[in-house]
């Protein structure tokens, strides 16, 4: 193979860490990228609840189910693959197993060779960007087009997905209207038909044109041996019916055992992920086109992709983060997401479930910082619709790299506050040396000290001690009112 | 005189010991015997937190060996002004714990700590709690608090029964501070945009003051609101209890 891509990074001479703490810290600082997070992702919180209640009559009885049939799926994982293969064979599809990127990209590369292919269109896919598919594909000498108007818009302004359900989220109409007058060269528009109108134009063409459609898949179905596509434009569709040779890339995590179990993830994933009853197009396809048939493939390939989710499935603690169906709940739930948005993370999942998988999916040297940017604060864990318990994985996550990867800085802190809340008599030293190093900071970076609270110049337990704490209930304490 | 005994997070004893104070005021008024033992000095989340379980236990068991020594009855319940401090101990010491010999004692320390406005509910309190506060206050609940502990809608009854006290939910959801512990320190740019998305909710909702049950969260406002020049005061549910009721 020539050589390609094979990080899904841009080369950095930076660390994973710095890189992030720099980006997010930026992005934070970033008044109008807040509120405009804010703004549209509080749009769809107000959807998204409005549907919980008018579709399911217990949203938290159907979350239980969803994570319980996920469990099950997951505790039959090898078995129901088995039989999800042998199903997709019958029904006349290629299935190719990939360990990783590069075993993926080969694959990718013998399709291309023996097809042919000069032009591909693709439907939105976030595990075509773990393999690097279109920046191979390019490499490879092939066209590639998104079809999804996002990732379309993403594609022009040549960034990647700034949300895994929502990819251009980030941009304005306005903005979008400029991009497409100066890659379209079309007129300057702001209106939002208009533009779905331009980017319409532009695409049928690609459909038309193109020797290979690629897809991504939502759901595989093991008893049904088909691919599942949730969508609300239609692209997909076209993509995938349109060119003569369809691959679709699939993680092996996304089987469901029984086309039965769609009745509740496609609530489920529309729900969660755009407030919708139902995605507007849901395709089951199962293999190419067959004889007598008009439309469709001739053939249809189809790559179960590993890149870590074994690693994954052999920790029982993060096990269950193999149940995500990629709705992006967790992401708009995120305090920190809506704060640093996607693109800081650097990594094709971002926000919560990105900051869980990615340090197994990729190493959790590099990657461990992921699991230390979050507050905890759950908000997450609440919204998942499969109740993936994500901010105890990130918690999980810590103590792995904590002994695996300790960061020297904060271990060293962390033993020494440790050596100081041992004991009282330690404790009562520190604070002491606390009072003077405080007013010392002060007096010498009045400034800096302003980032840090003031220790009290007596602790509560002194204050116990010596019987000051209004013993009586009726003292002469007063300190307290007002919070001052 | 029912006894109770205090669990006073770090942050109380070394920052704001105001709070603490106007804790056992509030316990005296209603007439319990307050307790406390200085060797309690944190309940060991900022280890356990960053992942550093043997530091975290470290510290954790002294809680336990105190609260549960033989110089406390089983019986006497643990009142603790904090939210996170009470999460860690009943819902993250089992886990820290599990197989090691503390194990049982810090199941059994579990069911007897209570966040302040738990305590005040089970032991029969919120229907003698009389008092006036004429402010609007925006209610900061710390995350820990309702999603660990599942206190949701617990403040409203706390406060029910204050005169002139307009109670605002700042959003329909508990939204982060931003402080998360070391997180703060070691993300601060993330932390700041997340306190000023809190603050910039408080300040819309049309509050007088801001309250929280957390010395953590409050803390961290503090410090973020003085920068941003947001003068809102910012108090801890002790505080404003002692400033309604006159105490």
């Amino acid at each position: 193979m020539n050589s390609v891509p094979s990080s899904a990074q841009q080369p950095s001479s930076k660390s994973q860490e710095a890189r992030f703490v720099a980006a997010s810290a930026r992005k934070s600082e970033d008044d109008v990228h807040r509120k405009r997070l804010l703004k549209i992702i509080s749009n769809y919180d107000s959807v998204v609840v409005a549907q919980k209640e008018n579709q399911f009559i217990d949203w938290q009885a159907a979350r239980t189910l969803g994570s319980r049939i996920k469990e099950h799926t997951l505790t039959n994982l090898p078995a129901l693959l088995e039989q999800f293969e042998a199903n997709a064979i019958k029904n006349g599809v290629n299935v190719l197993w990939a360990k990783d990127t590069a075993e993926a990209q080969q694959h990718v590369l013998d399709i291309v060779k023996r097809h042919s292919v000069k032009k591909a269109v693709k439907s939105k896919s976030m595990i075509s960007e773990e393999i690097l598919m279109n920046e191979f594909l390019e490499h490879q000498g092939v066209e590639v087009c998104e079809s999804d108007l996002g990732e379309l818009i993403q594609q022009l302004a040549g960034e990647k997905p700034y949300h895994i359900v929502t990819p251009a989220m980030h941009k304005s109409k306005e903005e979008i209207g400029e991009l497409f007058k100066r890659t379209l060269g079309c007129e300057m528009t702001d209106n939002a038909e208009e533009l779905t109108g331009i980017a319409r134009d532009h695409l049928r063409g690609a459909y038309t044109t193109a020797d290979l459609g690629i897809s991504g898949a939502n759901f595989l179905l093991a008893d049904d041996g088909s691919i599942l596509i949730l969508e609300n434009e239609g692209n997909a569709r076209l993509s995938t019916a349109c060119p003569k040779v369809h691959l679709s890339v699939a993680g092996i995590e996304k089987v469901l055992p029984s086309i039965k179990d769609l009745e509740l993830f496609i609530p489920l994933l529309a729900t969660s992920g755009t407030g919708q009853q139902f995605t507007a197009y849901n395709s089951i396809i199962r293999g190419p086109k067959r004889a007598g048939e008009a439309d469709g493939p001739d053939t249809m390939y189809l790559i179960l992709l590993d890149n870590g989710r074994t690693t994954i499935y052999s920790k029982p603690e993060v096990r269950a983060s193999l149940s995500c169906i990629r709705c992006g709940a967790c992401l708009n739930a995120c305090p920190v997401y809506k704060t640093v948005g996607g693109h800081s993370y650097n990594t094709p999942y971002s926000g919560p479930i990105g900051a869980v998988i990615t340090p197994h999916l990729k190493g959790m040297k590099e990657w461990g910082h992921l699991s230390y940017a979050s507050s905890l604060c759950g908000a997450c864990t609440d919204v998942c619709p499969v109740k993936i318990p994500l901010h105890h994985m990130l918690l999980t996550n810590r103590q792995e790299a904590s002994r695996t990867n300790p960061s020297l800085f904060w271990s060293t802190a962390l033993k020494g506050w440790a050596f100081v809340m041992k004991g009282r008599n330690r404790l009562s030293i520190g604070s002491k040396a606390a009072v003077v190093g405080s007013r010392l900071l002060s007096l010498l970076a009045p400034s800096f000290a302003k980032r840090f609270p003031q220790p009290a110049p007596r602790t509560f337990a002194q204050m116990w001690a010596t019987g000051s704490t209004d013993r009586d209930a009726h003292g002469e304490t007063k300190r307290g009112k007002d919070g001052k | 005189m029912p006894k109770v005994h205090l669990f006073i997070p770090c942050l109380i004893d070394q920052l704001y010991p105001e709070m603490g104070v106007a804790l056992v005021k509030i316990l005296r008024h209603f007439d319990f015997d307050v307790q406390y033992d200085e060797k309690v000095t944190c309940c060991g989340q900022p280890a356990f937190n960053a992942g550093q379980t043997r530091e975290a236990r470290t510290v954790a068991r002294g809680t336990i060996s105190t609260l549960c020594s033989s110089a406390i009855s089983p019986d006497t319940p643990i009142v603790c002004p904090s939210g996170s401090c009470t999460a860690m101990v009943r819902n993250f010491y089992p886990e820290l714990f599990a197989g090691e010999p503390e194990e049982r004692d810090a199941l059994s320390l579990g069911s007897r700590v209570f966040e302040l406005s738990e305590f005040l509910a089970r032991y029969g309190i919120l229907d003698k709690l009389r008092g006036e506060y004429r402010k609007r206050v925006a209610f900061h609940n710390s995350c820990h608090s309702a999603r660990e502990l599942g206190l949701r809608d617990d403040f409203q009854a706390l406060f029910k029964n204050i005169e002139g006290l307009e109670l605002i939910n700042p959003s329909k959801e508990p939204v982060c501070c931003g402080f998360g512990g070391l997180f703060c320190q070691k993300f601060e740019g993330i932390s700041k945009g997340m306190a000023k998305t809190r603050l910039e909710q408080c300040e819309q909702s049309g509050a007088e003051v801001i309250v929280s049950n957390d010395p953590g969260c409050i803390m961290h406002l503090r410090v973020q609101a003085a920068q941003l020049g947001i003068v809102t005061p910012i108090s801890h549910t002790t505080e404003l209890l002692v400033a309604a009721m006159g105490l």
